[in-house]
């Protein structure tokens, strides 16, 4: 019996669900189709709850969980999409444009942005917050790619990637608070990297501007981040 | 009915979004059976009037003149309309933010001038420290993003705002568009 699979039963947005024990709540949500806003998840990385977008709100509980980190238990009574919630996930986008430098109608990545579409997605028409216009690097020294901090949001996408699946472990968080920044190796230029394999998965997994492929400036940037569930999956069966 | 007066202003932008709202073609005839355009780059007028119904507004803040007809345009209008992503985000003009009005200054007159290096002082504004969105400044009534906004949006707004009809502008418009 060990092998049996415990069931929870639960209920999101007022729907009854069930779960396998250790499922997260994001997880959950997106088998029974109730939509969550993500942007520091990604299907085939682990995750980190970075981003607090996926913050939902559990009856009896003054905290807000991230759902993409919290796991299921019986009789939890989850809400996604409570006026609260909507009013936070606004304001994280807020700061997160008003942090660096977003320039959308200039971004190699505008049309295929996470952070963009998500915008458009919960409303936002303006910032409401002052920017802060910080001066950051941007790191073009790579053969193939760019790295452009301006545009960098901090979710740590390129850091597990490179990691986890690549087993290269070139990316890295330097620094605290706002004056983090997403480095390769001991902070050197991306292109005198001796760890990096150019294997630009990196790339894929950016949901922003802020890593992108040299040759596909001027010319719209869609990302493909999906290959990563699959590519786990093969391995897996290895 | 009178017709409603419309203003349209033109601060620190490309004059994309003018042209933009030029795109609506043969839509502009349905338009001015319903506003007077009493004010714009594209009429004659050169004092801001008093009393305009809707001012759509281009551009972000980055100088002295453009805080200053700002300032007039929001005493003078019923409705502002931060129209596109200068107005509304600061967009390209804010790009200087980081390193500041002298250094731009410096690299335009100076550095790459092969005669006559001097920095613009008479005429021309005096350039603002920091470049910013008009809602920092003035109360905005309308956020249009979009650089710049297409045709269709502006039709879709203008009909809905001169009409007094409800608005979704996400679904129309985004930042970038």
């Amino acid at each position: 019996m060990s092998d049996a699979v415990e069931v929870k039963t639960l209920i999101i947005d007022e729907r009854p669900v069930s779960a396998r024990r250790g499922q997260t709540i994001l997880e959950v949500a997106r088998e029974y189709g109730i939509h969550i806003p993500t942007l520091c998840h990604l299907d085939g990385l682990s995750d980190v709850g970075a981003c607090r977008l996926c913050l939902v709100e559990i009856k009896g509980s003054s905290k807000l969980v991230p759902a993409c980190v919290a796991t299921v238990s019986e009789g939890m009574e989850v809400s996604t999409n409570t006026e609260r919630l909507l009013k936070i996930r606004r304001t994280i986008l807020e700061l997160l444009f008003a942090e660096r430098n977003h320039i959308c109608s200039v971004c190699v990545a505008s049309g295929h942005c996470e952070l963009q579409s998500l915008a458009q997605e919960l409303g936002l028409t303006h910032i409401r917050l002052p920017y802060r216009n910080p001066q950051l690097p941007v790191d073009a020294s790579h053969e193939r790619f760019t790295a452009d901090h301006n545009r960098c949001i901090l979710c740590t996408r390129c850091v597990r990637v490179c990691a986890e699946v690549e087993g290269a472990h070139v990316w890295d968080v330097m620094g605290r608070g706002i004056d983090c920044l997403i480095i390769s190796d001991l902070h050197e230029d991306w292109g005198a990297s001796t760890s990096c394999t150019s294997c630009g998965k990196c790339v894929e997994v950016c949901p922003t501007g802020a890593l992108f492929n040299k040759s596909k400036i001027g010319s719209g940037h869609p990302k493909d981040p999906y290959f990563l569930p699959f590519l786990n999956q093969m391995r897996d069966a290895r | 009915m009178s017709k409603l007066k419309l203003a349209t202003v033109w601060l620190d932008g490309c004059s994309g979004c003018h042209m933009s709202f030029l795109d609506m073609d043969e839509r502009l005839l349905e338009l001015a059976e319903l506003v007077d355009v009493v004010y714009s780059p594209l009429v004659d007028a050169k004092e801001f009037p008093a009393g305009v119904d809707i001012a759509l507004v281009e551009g972000a803040v980055s100088s002295a003149d453009d805080e200053k007809k700002i300032r007039k345009v929001r005493a003078h209008s019923k409705m502002l309309v931060a129209m596109g992503d200068c107005a509304v985000t600061g967009n390209v003009p804010s790009m200087r933010n980081p390193i500041g009005p002298e250094a731009i200054l410096n690299r335009a007159y100076m550095e790459n001038a092969s005669a006559q290096q001097q920095i613009p002082c008479v005429v021309v504004p005096k350039l603002l420290k920091v470049v910013r969105p008009v809602h920092e400044l003035v109360t905005v009534d309308v956020f249009l993003p979009g650089c710049p906004p297409s045709a269709a949006t502006f039709h879709t707004v203008l009909m809905a705002l001169v009409n007094g009809e409800p608005l979704d502008i996400p679904a129309l418009t985004r930042f970038g568009a």
